[in-house]
């Protein structure tokens, strides 16, 4: 078993401190920042072990929302816990938070300066190349599976919101149902047999 | 509808749907910010999907942040922020609690599975709508724009050389000003 620290001020500050800098200096989405989570919390500090951390991973990424967002309060809670949640959850959000709130102002300020809508100019093209590169990759694990649903329900959510324009929540919706709806029926045949 | 009121209902619906991490949050952002609420132009849409690639943290809190703040200021920014990370805080506590349950978890498991076509062709969309900013349409062909992008998209897909997104967007950054100073 991982020592679970003491709870006392201290241990907030830290929790908040380690959180924020993860936060703050992790460029790269939900992925890297989780592990370096790993390497802090598991190997670093020994608050909690590597199969709680590994569970809460998945967790976090099976779960609605920012993936370092639902990882950071599962270890705060698991620690400390409602307040424990909270503390983490405030150290990973805020330095987005904060930059951004600055960013939103210098980018009110300067976007209309020919320099910066030139540099736009071109990173927009990039971001677009990286959002369909992502789509490729992901596209690529969805039809290896050698399975024919999900490239079906690809196929029709794709005709459902680029031809049809169907509103990306009530699409999701359906597919929610439709999945809740196919795990029941899936457990129900696997405890009959 | 008071103005806070709908950006926090409108971002607790990112949190709440955003299922899959990453990039399954920006095609709902999109639907709420540009088309829906009419918050942002799909342009002003593409400069902060890049910003928020330059940036640390979550696409979704960047974008709350970012879409708060020009909205409705300081206010704007606590309760968008707020409302998405709500359902986070909902559903991992409800988690936290249940988590030795094995049936929940492979009940999330057939739904991350079952969404997960949906968020990819939803991300797809909304790549496709990214494109369509950054190089025009057939007729109006921004060739500069066009070139950019297929060099980046081989960059990004090469498995011998990998550059960080934020190099790509640094060179497509220059690549742009670069354009601008020769005069086109």
């Amino acid at each position: 078993m991982s020592g679970k620290p003491a709870i006392d001020l201290k241990f907030y500050l830290k929790l908040f401190w380690t959180t924020f800098t993860l936060s703050l200096f992790t460029f790269g989405g939900g992925f890297v920042i989780v592990s370096l989570m790993r390497k802090k919390m598991v190997d670093q500090y020994g608050w909690i072990n590597d199969e709680e951390m590994m569970d809460f991973i998945t967790i976090a990424q099976s779960s609605p929302g920012p993936i370092a967002v639902n990882a950071s309060l599962m270890v705060g809670y698991h620690l400390a816990g409602i307040p424990g949640a909270l503390i983490s959850t405030l150290g990973t959000i805020l330095p987005p938070m904060i930059i951004l709130t600055f960013v939103s102002i210098g980018y009110q300020a300067v976007a209309e300066n020919t320099w910066i809508k030139a540099a736009f100019h071109g990173m927009r093209a990039v971001v677009a190349a990286i959002v369909l590169q992502v789509t490729w990759a992901l596209f690529k694990s969805l039809a290896e599976k050698k399975n024919i649903l999900p490239l079906v329900l690809f196929a029709a959510a794709f005709v459902a919101l680029f031809v049809f324009k169907v509103n990306i929540m009530v699409v999701m919706v359906a597919m929610i149902l439709l999945s809740v709806v196919l795990s029941i029926h899936e457990t129900k045949k696997e405890n009959m047999s | 509808m008071n103005l806070l009121l709908q950006l926090f209902l409108s971002f607790f619906q990112i949190g709440l749907f955003s299922i899959g991490g990453g990039y399954a949050a920006m095609p709902l952002i999109q639907a709420q910010t540009v088309e829906i609420h009419k918050w942002l132009t799909p342009l002003e849409f593409a400069d902060l999907v890049t910003i928020a690639e330059m940036t640390p943290g979550p696409i979704a809190i960047n974008s709350a942040t970012f879409v708060g703040m020009r909205v409705a200021g300081i206010s704007g920014v606590l309760v968008a922020t707020f409302g998405n990370v709500l359902p986070s805080v909902i559903i991992m506590l409800i988690f936290a609690k249940l988590y030795e349950r094995y049936s929940e978890q492979t009940l999330m498991k057939h739904v991350l599975e079952g969404v997960r076509p949906t968020v990819v062709a939803a991300i797809f969309t909304a790549g496709l709508s990214l494109l369509n900013l950054a190089v025009g349409s057939i007729s109006a062909l921004d060739l500069f724009a066009l070139a950019v992008f297929v060099a980046a998209f081989l960059f990004a897909n090469s498995k011998k050389i990998t550059l960080s997104p934020i190099t790509l967007l640094l060179f497509g950054a220059l690549g742009g000003i670069g354009w601008e100073a020769l005069g086109f």
